[in-house]
């Protein structure tokens, strides 16, 4: 196994990099109607997460207040404004998932993690979050690594699936 | 026309109209909550709800229009139910503080319960907890919100402001700037407009009535007050009367009641501004027609509001604002100078307090640029709603009040002053002035009214063609002077955007940063009078009508104080005094701040505007600093509670201590 820590591409590029990158997507954006969320979901993908500076730089170049971009980001559950770890974990709590075990996922894999819901390992690779239904109602218990969608997990496979990351 | 029915009764209603409105106009009161006319149509409280035929669920009637043959019933047993319902949920997450809260017996929510019949409230379950935050101007505190989202729209949509918006999700909403920040460190321009459209006591003004308590009760100070000239319409109807009743007479006498030692009129000095404020637009006009450098349009500078906002938006156009100070704390400067100097007092002894229309002028008078050789200008600000209550408090009955007359030598005004309280007054009362400056001649209007500024429209603009000057004014002859005129930071917002793109057509612009000016500003009497604006508008209107002198230049008080103290408008004393400069801020305070990323923001913003050249750098100083002002004030209004509340407590010991004496001694 490689021992090495795998690299985030995030931290291999530096931050004006990274500005000058979203500052494109804005200008690709710009003036198209409710393009907010879809500049937002970039941004974090870009940023890793959408700290108030960031914010900034989003409202100003849209030319709207800050408090509804603000407002936007933390009406949704999938946006951040603390960093995040390399990969984000979402255990499915909507009720198909509920009633088919997902609450025994989230204790083990919080006993795996050693960390609680909203937090982030400490070597920054896992953010563990939940979810309100991610529509797989039909392969519950399910979760999400990412953009992977992991079915009917029961709850000695966690072990191997991190082990992927 | 459609015809529908309510409650059984067939009505022929306005197309396009909701069912609240036709229920309205037909005598029905249908209870609602987060509804207000004209402003804030969202159905979120949905204590409006009816039944309509038909429908599968009960209707919103603030956002439902009437559709032809809709039968509807407003107070079904099934709708009465439902509101009571919500209104109790609303309760379940309300700190039900009413007997101690500011807006008690003022509260729409209090009143709504009334309305509905509620007696009990049956749920109970987890409550929100929040803080509350205080700037120098407006509190927060958000465990009171119902979330109706009325400050949210006048903040947005009037305003154009944008500061307050939704944050977070369900029953973690609040009402707040971006991340929960704190109102003094972002950008909100301390309009007020948001104190007074709240139905509860979640948005307020920051208490001054403490401090100017304490001022009174002092020995060693000589408290003096001056008032602005939008309270005089709008104080009479915090005691029930009509909305526009002048009430200046009574208003003096009360104030000599609480105690002031002198009662002088900010219109004095906003006569003032006019003498100073018309030099300096005849200087630029001069250096613009003689191709010297200077900036045109000159924006009127009276309305701490819009200061702030362009602070905070346009910190580019600065040099655009007229250097004189607001007219009160231009009275404030030469009470602590002038006066003081005449009746021998030193002006660390004097106590200024101003009773504004306004929630911002809080805000400028703790700025370092209101106060000469260390000694603030003003040293509190009550809104016209902070009065009344002062008033209540003293026992003053003020519908009964014999009218009395200003002191002098700071109380005289003319009619031109009066209208400062009314979008375009300012510019009305400036152009009486120039134009018989430099013609010699009156100025050619009806009633000297000039009557395309005058009225509720956001942008109002007038042409007026100078012919035939005096010979001082040669240079002016045959030249139209453009104004235009805006009130509403919105309408700001717009005549900024002319000017950015260097289209601006104007010589002179009037902003006041409250919709209809400061007669609906964010410290007056909140209403529920639809035609509250235009009725208060009425008042000053009139009051300007009945005075004999109606141009600034004729007040005798301002001659004499030119001849006597300040040598001539825009002379060095007053330049003094009188004027004073302001402070680039920008969007997200980023020149008073220095960190990385907001030097990123403001490369990108460089970028964008790449033709002009890159600003100084301002340290971040100052924001610390207005927010430590800030939490001082904070502090020292909990200190005076605490200490009153302390001596309370000892006073009633002491009265224990008499009554077990006295027990005692029958005892023996």
């Amino acid at each position: 196994m490689n021992s090495e820590p795998a690299k985030c591409e995030h931290c291999t590029k530096d931050q004006k990099q990274k500005f000058d990158e979203i500052a494109n997507i804005i200008d690709l954006y710009k003036g198209k109607e409710g393009s907010l969320i879809q500049i937002l979901h970039l941004a974090q993908e870009i940023y890793g997460y959408l700290p108030l500076e960031l914010q900034k730089i989003i409202a100003h170049s849209l030319n709207i207040p800050l408090s509804e971009v603000s407002g936007v980001i933390s009406f949704y559950s999938f946006f951040s404004t603390v960093p995040r770890g390399e990969h984000t974990i979402r255990v499915c709590l909507g009720t198909a998932c509920y009633v088919r075990g997902g609450k025994k996922l989230v204790e083990r894999l919080q006993e795996l993690l050693k960390i609680q819901i909203g937090q982030t390992t400490e070597n920054g690779k896992f953010t563990f979050e939940i979810a309100r239904c991610i529509g797989a109602c039909g392969l519950a218990p399910a979760m999400m690594i990412d953009d992977t969608v992991y079915k009917q997990v029961n709850v000695n496979k966690l072990e191997s699936i991190l082990s992927k990351y | 026309m459609i015809n529908i029915t309510i409650n059984g009764k067939p009505l022929s209603v306005a197309k396009g109209s909701t069912i609240m409105e036709a229920a309205k106009t037909n005598h029905i009161s249908i209870p609602n909550l987060c509804h207000l006319e004209d402003v804030h149509q969202f159905g979120s409280c949905r204590i409006c709800v009816v039944e309509v035929k038909g429908a599968k669920t009960l209707q919103a009637s603030c956002i439902t229009e009437v559709r032809e043959g809709m039968v509807i019933n407003t107070h079904t047993d099934k709708v009465r139910k439902a509101r009571k319902v919500l209104y109790e949920l609303l309760l379940s997450d309300h700190t039900k503080d009413c007997l101690s809260c500011k807006r008690n017996r003022s509260c729409e929510l209090q009143e709504l319960g009334r309305t509905l019949g509620i007696e009990e409230t049956r749920f109970e379950g987890s409550r929100s907890k929040f803080y509350p935050d205080s700037s120098v101007s407006i509190t927060r505190d958000m465990a009171k919100c119902i979330l109706c989202r009325r400050c949210v729209t006048v903040c947005n949509d009037i305003q154009g402001a944008g500061v307050l918006n939704a944050q977070h999700r369900g029953f973690n909403t609040t009402i707040s700037p971006a991340m929960d920040l704190p109102l003094n460190s972002v950008d909100c321009t301390y309009c007020g407009q948001c104190t007074v459209v709240c139905p509860v006591g979640a948005l307020k003004e920051t208490d001054s009535i403490q401090k100017v308590w304490s001022a009174l009760n002092d020995e060693s100070r000589r408290v003096i007050v001056q008032v602005a000239p939008a309270v005089r319409v709008a104080l009479g109807e915090e005691f029930g009367l009509e909305p526009g009743t002048q009430v200046t007479g009574k208003m003096v006498a009360a104030l000599r009641g609480l105690g002031f030692s002198e009662v002088f009129d900010t219109n004095f000095a906003a006569d003032l501004t006019i003498m100073e404020e018309g030099t300096e637009l005849l200087n630029r006009l001069e250096k613009a027609i003689k191709g010297d450098k200077t900036t045109l349009p000159m924006i009127t500078s009276c309305s701490p509001g819009w200061i702030k906002y362009i602070e905070h938006a346009y910190p580019r156009f600065l040099d655009n604002l007229s250097t004189c100070k607001s007219p009160h704390t231009m009275l404030g400067a030469l009470i602590k100078s002038y006066y003081a100097e005449k009746i021998n007092v030193n002006p660390h002894d004097i106590y200024v307090v101003s009773v504004m229309p306004c929630t911002a002028k809080k805000f400028e008078i703790v700025r370092e640029e209101m106060q000469n050789n260390g000694v603030p200008n003003v040293d509190a600000v009550l809104t016209t709603r902070e009065l009344a209550s002062m008033i209540h408090e003293a026992g003053i009955d003020f519908a009964r009040l014999e009218d009395e007359p200003f002191d002098n030598p700071l109380g005289m005004s003319t009619g031109a002053a009066d209208i400062f309280g009314v979008t375009g007054g300012v510019m009305e009362a400036a152009l009486r002035t120039v134009y018989e400056l430099v013609t010699g001649r009156e100025l050619p209007f009806d009633g000297l009214h000039v009557t395309p500024i005058v009225g509720l429209d956001t942008v109002k603009t007038a042409e007026i063609k100078i012919e035939n000057p005096v010979e001082a004014y040669d240079y002016l002859d045959g030249v139209t002077v453009k104004v235009a005129v805006t009130s509403g930071l919105k309408g700001a917002g717009e005549l900024m955007e002319q000017i950015e793109k260097g289209e601006s057509p104007y010589h002179f612009i009037e902003v006041m940063g409250c919709p209809g000016g400061c007669i609906t500003g964010g410290g007056q009497p909140r209403s529920q009078d639809p035609e509250v604006r235009l009725k208060r508008l009425r008042g000053l209107y009139k009051e300007d009508e009945e005075k004999v002198l109606r141009k600034s230049h004729e007040n005798p008080f301002i001659t004499s104080i030119y001849d006597e103290y300040l040598e001539y408008p825009g002379s060095y004393k007053s330049h003094e005094l009188l004027h004073t400069h302001y402070v680039k801020r920008g969007e997200f305070n980023e020149y008073l701040n220095s960190d990385i990323l907001d030097n990123a923001l403001r490369d990108l913003e460089k970028r964008r505007a790449s033709d002009k050249p890159a600003e100084p750098e301002v340290s971040d100083h100052r924001l610390r600093e207005e927010i430590e002002s800030a939490r001082i004030i904070a502090l020292e209004a909990e200190n005076a509670r605490l200490k009153s509340e302390l001596e309370d407590t000892l006073e009633t010991v002491n009265i224990f201590k008499q009554v077990i004496a006295g027990g005692t001694h029958k005892h023996n």
